[in-house]
């Protein structure tokens, strides 16, 4: 298998060799026959690179599968009683491992990419070499500095080490392929910003296609990001879900960059306007994700879940500056030479779409400015003063947390505003009832008494993130408002000139305007995420040591240990206390957390079991044992936390239908004198 | 509620955020703010802002005195050191070499009378200044709480200029013969278009 593997990942090294180098002198005798063939020969060895990947990652999954420990990645990630979805996950587990994957994913978008070239074969040349690029620096780094299929040097061993504990979660085998597809997707948006300013394209197809890319993209690293949260919040066992982990910002930044470009490229379809900023944003969201690669692999910056310290980090260094300095270099050689980068119109009014977008993406731009300066301070100080401190979450949650709530607001204004000019008259027609309704639903939850919940009875003269948590719920309830009466206006339009009912018409409304009306199911999601972040200012927890029959009170629950017992298989030891659930008295159920050692690694690990409801979740962590054998639980009482997974959920739902392509709109006739209703008729 | 046996002092976030707010005396306020008004009716205003900003005292130190309250307050500034990345009481790493000593050294020095900051001090001279979960307010640690702002402030002004400068772009050259429509009559053809679309 490790000879298959490396001759596999040679033979796709040098056919990305060939597809870049003969593709670029290609593109520069365009017109030649002789060089146009040659050109469709780089595509072609370019689409046969994604066999050659193929075949190395299957080779290392069936090495993980046959327990081949000759192979010294495989004896490090893997043992044989580990279960047969885990081996699979083996592919991804590792440092050397997981760089092939990445490389699996990129030859993957470049083998669909360059199989649809007739969309506009130009432009797709110019991006396959600018993937070609790319390709080169990731099979060069898995062939010569992070080899999966490097041998085992000594003896053979029976067994190997085993998968990390933590990664041996269900989750954790979809977790990292969603998140490795979102960050190389950043990729291809990149390969056609870059060739669009090779060519100095000047039309404006580039950025549909590049659109839709980058929403694909944003979608999975959506998800990735959220199976990432939902894992911390069921596997580590500390009761958050986020803990602005260097990791964990690394994904969160080129996200970030992309829902910015996702608004600000409606500038440049609709009005001509930010043209340039979009080709930053997309290379930001590229480098942003590369960034992110470097921070996990080079071990510069301490993190829970960081790879190991390597001599890999070098080379992501390097690659980082040379992609920015050959985008520096066309920018500015599009800047000087060309004028298809300029804007086409100005600014008619402050109060408008534009101007909400322009805010909008200053807004994302500053939150990813503070993620990434919190992300590299321990680094600066450490460059500084000589001693690094630690960034931890009072210092994001103390600026990210107004610029998100100014980002909710401009959620709930911005889809309500329109192009060129908003009238007051309009602004007051549009906000009033929202409004209204908004501040209703913060007083209700501001007086209504906390046995209804713990979210409710929020005052928020009592501490500060209590204000913050009111002030989401608030300008949560007014973009909920907002998407609302957008959903009813249009829908009361069709609703008149169709004689449909209220909910067909929504219906066809969606279908006439996927992206517009997908994209207020995406607002909808983040609605229900931030509802459920609001849920943590109220927070309680607490610990104790508990024999059989002992009692733990939190929140309106009461603990009760039945019982507490150890089991065995073939893969670890573990623990777990069994807990008679009541609230208020009345018995609800049963919960059983449970402390697991892993025998290959003799690692421990904890699952949580976890009550969830809409109104909060009970979180209850088997911490260890006392000297008398008795177990140490830990719960946690969680308000909303069901709300970030729902809205996750639909966030991704609302990404899948702005993908889908519009429906055709009915040409509606209106014959009065003949019929009584309108009739719709079908036509172009 | 009572601590039972074998319970940890750990009293919860909402347990602070009620304490805190249980702790005030609006009563004892109130008496100063009465005794004030009697005593001395010529300096009512001052004396008003003096009982306001004891007020505002009592509300921001009530219950930091409270052992129990300070310990989950303190300790949630500090991070475990076993190189877990965790907050000190949330370090839930079964056989952690660190957060138990540390968490007992916590409780000693709050149970000796320290103030906080003589406690953080002493963490940060015992484990580094990693062990304070957040940069401090003071000398180069200042700048990473500064920059932040900085930067709204600066990219706030540019996008004010933009907009500015785009506001201030000449319309495009219209054809001729061909009239811009601006001002009432615009607006006119904007609600029309509004009626006809129900929009």
């Amino acid at each position: 298998m490790a000879q298959i593997g490396s001759f596999a990942l040679l033979l796709a090294l040098a056919l990305s060799i060939y597809s870049f180098g003969v593709g670029m002198v290609a593109l520069f005798f365009q017109g030649d026959p002789l060089w146009d063939r040659l050109g469709e020969t780089a595509r072609r060895a370019g689409v046969v690179v994604f066999g050659g990947i193929l075949l190395a990652a299957i080779a290392l999954v069936v090495a993980a599968f046959r327990d081949d420990f000759t192979i010294a990645y495989i004896f490090h990630h893997s043992n044989r009683a580990l279960p047969g979805p885990y081996k699979f996950a083996t592919l991804w587990s590792g440092q050397e491992g997981s760089i092939l994957f990445w490389c699996l994913l990129l030859s993957g978008y470049a083998f669909i990419l360059r199989l649809r070239y007739k969309t506009d074969p130009r432009l797709f040349a110019y991006a396959s070499v600018v993937l070609a690029g790319v390709q080169i620096f990731f099979l060069a780094l898995v062939n010569f500095a992070a080899n999966p299929f490097g041998l085992l040097e000594g003896p053979l061993r029976a067994d190997g080490s085993g998968l990390n504990p933590l990664l041996q979660y269900p989750e954790m085998v979809i977790h990292p392929p969603m998140l490795y597809l979102g960050y190389v997707g950043t990729t291809v948006p990149f390969a056609f910003a870059l060739g669009a300013l090779i060519m100095k394209y000047p039309g404006d197809k580039w950025i549909h296609i590049t659109r839709r890319w980058t929403m694909v993209t944003w979608g999975l690293l959506t998800c990735g990001i959220f199976l990432g949260s939902h894992w911390a919040y069921y596997v580590l066992g500390w009761g958050g879900y986020w803990g602005w982990d260097p990791v964990e910002n690394a994904s969160l930044m080129p996200w970030l960059v992309g829902t910015a470009f996702l608004h600000s490229v409606m500038m440049q379809e609709k009005r001509g306007m930010l043209k340039i900023w979009n080709m930053w944003l997309v290379f930001a969201a590229f480098w942003l994700a590369i960034l992110g690669t470097f921070l996990t692999r080079s071990g510069i910056i301490a993190s829970v879940h960081a790879f190991a310290q390597s001599s890999i980090g070098s080379w992501f260094a390097w690659f980082l500056a040379i992609t920015f300095a050959v985008f520096l270099f066309f920018f500015l050689m599009n800047i000087f030479k060309s004028r298809h980068l300029r804007s086409e119109h100005g600014l008619e009014s402050v109060i408008s779409r534009e101007s909400s977008f322009l805010f909008n993406n200053l807004l994302f731009l500053l939150l990813t400015l503070d993620v990434l300066w919190g992300t590299w301070f321990p680094k600066i100080s450490e460059l500084v003063q000589g001693n690094k401190v630690t960034v931890g979450a009072p210092f994001y949650n103390r600026v990210a947390i107004p610029v998100a709530l100014l980002l909710l607001l401009l959620t709930a204004v911005g889809p309500l505003l329109a192009w060129r000019k908003t009238s007051f008259d309009s602004l007051k027609r549009n906000f009033l009832w929202p409004t209204i309704g908004a501040v209703v639903i913060a007083l209700f939850v501001m007086f209504t008494p906390t046995s209804w919940g713990s979210i409710f009875g929020l005052k928020p003269w009592h501490d500060i993130s209590y204000f913050y948590s009111l002030m989401t719920i608030l300008l949560s309830a007014l973009v909920a408002f907002t998407v609302a009466s957008e959903y009813y206006r249009g829908g009361r339009v069709i609703s008149r000139h169709t004689g449909q009912g209220m909910f067909a018409s929504m219906v066809q409304l969606t279908h006439r305007n996927t992206r517009r009306y997908g994209g207020y199911v995406v607002h909808l999601g983040v609605v229900l995420v931030m509802i459920g972040f609001s849920g943590a200012a109220l927070n309680q927890e607490k610990e104790m040591e508990m024999g059989y029959g002992d009692k733990m009170n939190i929140g309106n629950y009461e603990l009760t240990c039945r019982s507490y017992t150890q089991d065995e298989t073939a893969n670890q030891f573990s623990e777990w206390a069994i807990l008679d659930v009541s609230e208020n008295g009345r018995p609800l159920t049963s919960l059983t957390p449970v402390r697991l050692v892993y025998k290959a690694s003799n690692q421990p690990s904890t699952k949580p079991d976890i009550y969830s409801t809409f109104k909060e979740d009970l979180y209850v962590v088997y911490e260890g044992q006392n000297e008398k054998g008795q177990p140490v639980i830990k719960a946690h009482v969680n308000p909303m936390v069901i709300w970030i997974w729902l809205g996750a959920g639909l966030m991704i739902l609302g990404t899948g239908l702005a993908l889908v392509a519009n429906a055709p709109a009915p040409v509606t006739v209106r014959v009065p004198n003949l019929v009584g209703r309108p009739a719709p008729v079908t036509g172009d | 509620m009572q601590p039972q046996s074998g319970e940890r002092i750990k009293p919860t976030a909402q347990a602070v955020g009620k304490c805190g707010v249980d702790g005030i005396s609006p009563g004892g306020a109130k008496d100063t703010h009465e005794n004030t008004m009697t005593t001395r009716p010529n300096s009512t205003l001052r004396r008003l802002l003096h009982c306001g900003l004891l007020s505002l005292a009592v509300f921001a130190f009530a219950g930091a005195g409270d052992p129990a309250t300070r310990f989950t307050e303190i300790g949630h500034q500090l991070m475990c050191i076993c190189s877990c990345g965790q907050i000190l009481l949330e370090c839930n790493h079964v056989g952690c070499p660190s957060s138990d000593g540390m968490r007992n050294e916590l409780m000693a020095a709050i149970n000796r009378g320290d103030s906080d900051s003589l406690v953080e001090q002493s963490f940060v001279q015992k484990y580094g200044p990693t062990v304070l979960e957040a940069p401090t307010t003071s000398g180069f640690d200042r700048t990473a709480w500064i920059f932040p702002f900085v930067a709204f402030a600066l990219g706030l002004g540019l996008v004010v200029m933009v907009v500015r400068a785009w506001k201030n772009r000449p319309a495009p050259a219209l054809a001729e013969g061909l009239h811009p429509v601006t001002g009432a009559e615009l607006e006119q053809f904007r609600d029309q278009a509004r009626k006809e679309t129900d929009l």
